[in-house]
């Protein structure tokens, strides 16, 4: 959320349903509206566009401990008060919890963040058109052996504004704009795929050429590879990759698992639980984030939080809920996915604090050794709480400092715990990427590769 | 929900730029969702999404968009857009008369969940929580959630078709946590199906409890998996999650015409073992992935894939079907109004074999059996794919011993198939799944019988 909506018309349907509350009762109303396009593009012609408008409420209702919630999609005067009276009656089946409570105003300052580009509005659909035909071009002309899956072309327009009793009222509007390209490499029998995407507040932002250039590299530097055979193996996860496996690493780092005691992680303040190479932070607040943002989902301030500082553990992140029942400060990081759903805590924008050598000089000191290009599976071979580590992967073999044959149809497997400590280094080739972690280089020591 | 004479002025309008097919499709959900954790009822919450989203063909190109606002004039400024964005040229009036198909019931529903009373939802969950406490004294936290949902769509096209459906699923997802001298482990079960709150009259919902804390309960003695490649015993029910990834993707037309596909070309071909029949069917009642009609108004089907190792067809939508002159299988779905709809699976399940399933583990020498599978993935085009055991244990000897720590196995889909080696009659269906693609969840089930793959690459740690 930034600056506040165009005519604060979200903000005044928050705060006339936050009006309504009863003696005793806490009243949250979130709003929120959007607008996206999605252009498809396939061999030079539109497949289809897509042209979409969404809007909905969700009220929460607090009582005595316990907690109601209600939401609609739509934001109807008449269903609205459906929503609230819904919300009131769903509050008498929730049992009393004495930490239960909306977020209270903490005082930290908001940093300001510009999510708003006037420009990406006036940009005609026939430029969006252009851009996604363009980007199939490009990738096209990147390799005679690939093709184009999908060329596409999206943005997104949102609004969303927070009012409660405990005296929360904020407003904010973002957007931005997105390319990605799928692509297939063949040669003779075999096909791999690969991917490029670009990002941008405006359409200028958006890199065409380096989208291009790394979904032809992706899909093509895979042909030929085979499985590789099993052993303990050092591994160079790609930034791409790395920023997937700091995305894990972030979810056992929540106060909401520690107090319901699903964090590997518990009463682990101030040990060493990583190699004094990491330090972990998470920060909403780096304007360079994708994930950048100057308000939580509950309201409060975004803030940086170092989670990890020198290999040490520092602290969790949390919602209002988790901060009150653990006696810590809030840290602004409730989480919010659209107007069904209730916050909870979590990562905005983490950051590895890079080191010094690019990739290049990094595998040049590796003998033996995988760079992982890829992995698959994460959701099924990763278990946040036990720590287990297992996923699908691909990548290139690296013999005496140089990367060589592409490999693929293996797993790599450890866990996390033994993961963090087996840090050997941290590249110094950042990538701010649109995801909610950065990227970089990330040598990790004794991971088991399985394949044949 | 909305009259036969606005759908077709509607439709008529999407038509208007001279576009050669248009649809509505608009559905109204209501559900209710319930969640414990940590020993307390969380919250209790209700919601409402309905609206409308109107498909314009012209030519190659597709326009689409939605809204909200079912009424007509909102309908109409939808249609305008779609259309809009479609636009072919030309032009021109064309009336159309709708035809309502008679309405089909394939999972008839005793107990709309709608009319029972919240205290009865939440009464569910106390009652896993104790169940699942009582396991085991090493049980150090539980959390469950029960929904449920009810949605009316109406689907009407250009080519004269209306149909109406309703839908009502039912859902209780239970995981636990065990705490031992080795650190956590966790246990997840689930029972879904297409059926009201007559769901909970068939299966205790204390068993459903039982199975998550017992998974998690028994990891706890669990030891590394293996890293390498070993004979894999799936148990029935509970690997119809590979066949989904490795080939079911495979087999949706719109990746195979994109050339996305490892079976591509293949039809009429042996693709897997001869011991394999796959089939996807929209009608096994009651099933998770059950539907009475298409969300493109087209009846399920029960559509056979493979018969005896050879690939016979693919599934299809109405785009898809469109462009290859052929009929639709009832496989266009769509996980809301305000999605295109796109070819998917429904029930995805292969056929009994001959075997009983005790002699499959006895005639396994060494190797690994896995008792209950998590979440998937596959790559469509290389047909390498994932999958992760969440219950399994070694077979030393032709014996079930020792319980094995989580990890994903690694296959090739085609490779896989062929793999296969024995195939038990013990059939059954698995859990309720959400598929994804495209950004796009839907509600899908699968099953199978116990049955051997040759070799299969296991993600372990252990050597």
């Amino acid at each position: 959320m930034s600056t506040p909506d165009r005519s604060g018309e979200l903000l005044v349907i928050a705060e006339r349903v936050v009006a309504m509350a009863k003696p005793g009762e806490q009243v949250e109303a979130y709003v929120s509206r959007g607008l996206s396009t999605e252009v498809r593009v396939y061999e030079g012609e539109v497949e289809h566009f897509v042209s979409a408008q969404s809007e909905g409420i969700g009220i929460r209702v607090i009582k005595d401990g316990r907690t109601g919630t209600s939401y609609c999609g739509t934001l109807d005067p008449s269903q609205i008060a459906e929503v609230l009276a819904e919300a009131r009656d769903n509050l008498g089946y929730g049992e009393p919890d004495e930490w239960s409570g909306l977020a209270q105003p903490d005082g930290v300052a908001v940093v300001p963040q510009s999510l708003w580009d006037d420009s990406l509005e006036n940009t005609s659909t026939a430029r969006k058109i252009e851009l996604a035909k363009l980007l199939e071009k490009l990738t096209l002309a990147g390799d005679s052996r690939v093709r184009v899956d999908d060329s596409n072309y999206s943005d997104a327009f949102g609004e969303a504004a927070v009012a409660t009793t405990t005296g929360i009222r904020v407003a904010g509007r973002e957007n931005g704009c997105y390319l990605s390209v799928g692509t297939l490499a063949d040669d003779g029998d075999e096909t791999q795929t690969g991917f490029g995407f670009a990002v941008g507040r405006n359409v200028d932002e958006l890199d065409l050429e380096r989208a291009a250039r790394e979904a032809v590299d992706r899909a093509t530097r895979l042909l030929g590879a085979t499985k590789p055979e099993s052993r303990r193996i050092t591994v160079v996860l790609d930034p791409f990759v790395t920023a997937q496996f700091l995305g894990i690493i972030g979810g056992t780092l929540n106060g909401e698992s520690v107090v319901k005691g699903r964090s590997l992680f518990a009463n682990r303040i101030g040990d060493v639980v990583a190699n004094p190479l990491l330090t972990l932070v998470d920060d909403p607040t780096n304007p360079l984030a994708y994930t950048a943002t100057d308000i939580d989902g509950e309201g409060l301030a975004a803030r940086r939080n170092a989670l990890i500082q020198d290999g040490v553990l520092q602290k969790f992140v949390q919602s209002s809920y988790s901060a009150r029942r653990m006696g810590v400060a809030p840290t602004g990081n409730g989480l919010r996915g659209g107007y069904g759903g209730s916050p909870s805590a979590g990562c905005l924008a983490l950051q590895i604090v890079p080191g010094l050598r690019s990739q290049a000089e990094i595998v040049a000191g590796i003998d033996d050794g995988i760079l992982i290009q890829q992995v698959q599976g994460l959701h099924s071979g990763v278990n946040a709480v036990s720590g287990d580590f297992s996923t699908g992967a691909a990548g290139l073999l690296i013999k005496n400092g140089t990367v060589g044959a592409p490999v693929r149809e293996f797993t790599i497997a450890s866990t996390l715990q033994k993961m963090l400590l087996d840090i050997a280094e941290v590249g110094g080739d950042l990538e701010w990427l649109p995801m909610s972690a950065t990227g970089v280089s990330l040598v990790i020591h004794d991971v088991t590769m399985s394949g044949a | 929900m909305i009259d036969n004479d606005i759908l077709e002025r509607v439709l008529a309008e999407g038509l208007r730029t001279g576009a050669d097919f248009a649809e509505v499709f608009a559905s109204d959900w209501r559900g209710t969702g319930v969640g414990l954790d940590d020993g307390k009822i969380e919250q209790l919450s209700t919601g409402r999404n309905r609206g409308a989203g109107i498909r314009v063909i012209a030519g190659d190109t597709t326009g689409f968009a939605h809204t909200a606002d079912l009424s007509e004039a909102g309908l109409m400024a939808a249609a305008r857009v779609a259309a809009e964005a479609a636009r072919q040229g030309g032009g021109g009036t064309k009336v159309i008369a709708l035809t309502t198909q008679p309405s089909r019931i394939v999972s008839p529903i005793k107990i709309d969940p709608s009319t029972i009373g919240k205290a009865a939802k939440v009464d569910l969950l106390r009652r896993v929580d104790d169940a699942a406490r009582s396991a085991g004294g090493a049980i150090s936290q539980v959390s469950a959630g029960y929904s449920d949902g009810r949605t009316r769509i109406v689907i009407a096209n250009s080519d004269g078709l209306v149909a109406h459906d309703e839908r009502v699923r039912t859902l209780l997802r239970v995981s636990a946590v065990a705490n031992g001298d080795a650190g956590m482990q966790t246990g997840f079960d689930s029972l879904g199906h297409t059926m009201g709150f007559e769901l909970f009259d068939k299966v205790q919902v204390e068993d459903v409890a039982r199975a998550a804390a017992g998974r998690a309960l028994t990891k706890l003695k669990a030891r590394p998996a293996p890293s390498g490649s070993l004979p894999v015993v799936i148990k029935a029910g509970s690997g119809g999650v590979l066949f989904h990834e490795a080939c079911g993707h495979g087999l949706e037309a719109d990746l195979v015409a994109k050339g996305a596909s490892v079976y591509k070309g293949k039809v009429g071909e042996l693709v897997a073992s001869p011991l394999v029949t796959l089939v996807d069917d929209g009608t096994m009642t009651h099933e998770w992935g059950a539907i009475a009609i298409d969300d493109e108004g087209h009846p399920s089907q029960y559509n056979v894939l493979i018969e005896n190792g050879i690939l016979t067809d693919y599934m299809w939508d109405y785009l898809r079907a469109r462009n290859e002159g052929r009929p639709q299988s009832g496989n266009g779905r769509r996980q809301s109004y305000k999605d295109l709809p796109m070819v998917r699976m429904t029930n995805t399940y292969v056929l009994n074999g001959e075997e009983n399933p005790d002699d499959i583990i006895k005639d396994t020498p060494n190797g690994v059996y896995v008792a209950h599978l998590g979440g998937g993935s596959v790559n469509t085009a290389t047909g390498d794919f994932v999958f992760g055991m969440t219950e399994a244990y070694l077979i030393e000897n032709g014996e079930i011993t020792e319980p094995l720590r989580e990890g994903n196995l690694i296959g090739n889909g085609p490779q896989v198939l062929r793999d296969i080696d024995r195939l038990g009659n013990d059939f059954a269906m698995g859990n309720p799944g959400t598929c994804g693609k495209d950004g796009q969840g839907v509600p899908v089930g699968d099953g199978q019988p116990t049955l051997r793959v040759k070799s299969m690459t296991i993600g372990g740690t252990a050597s």
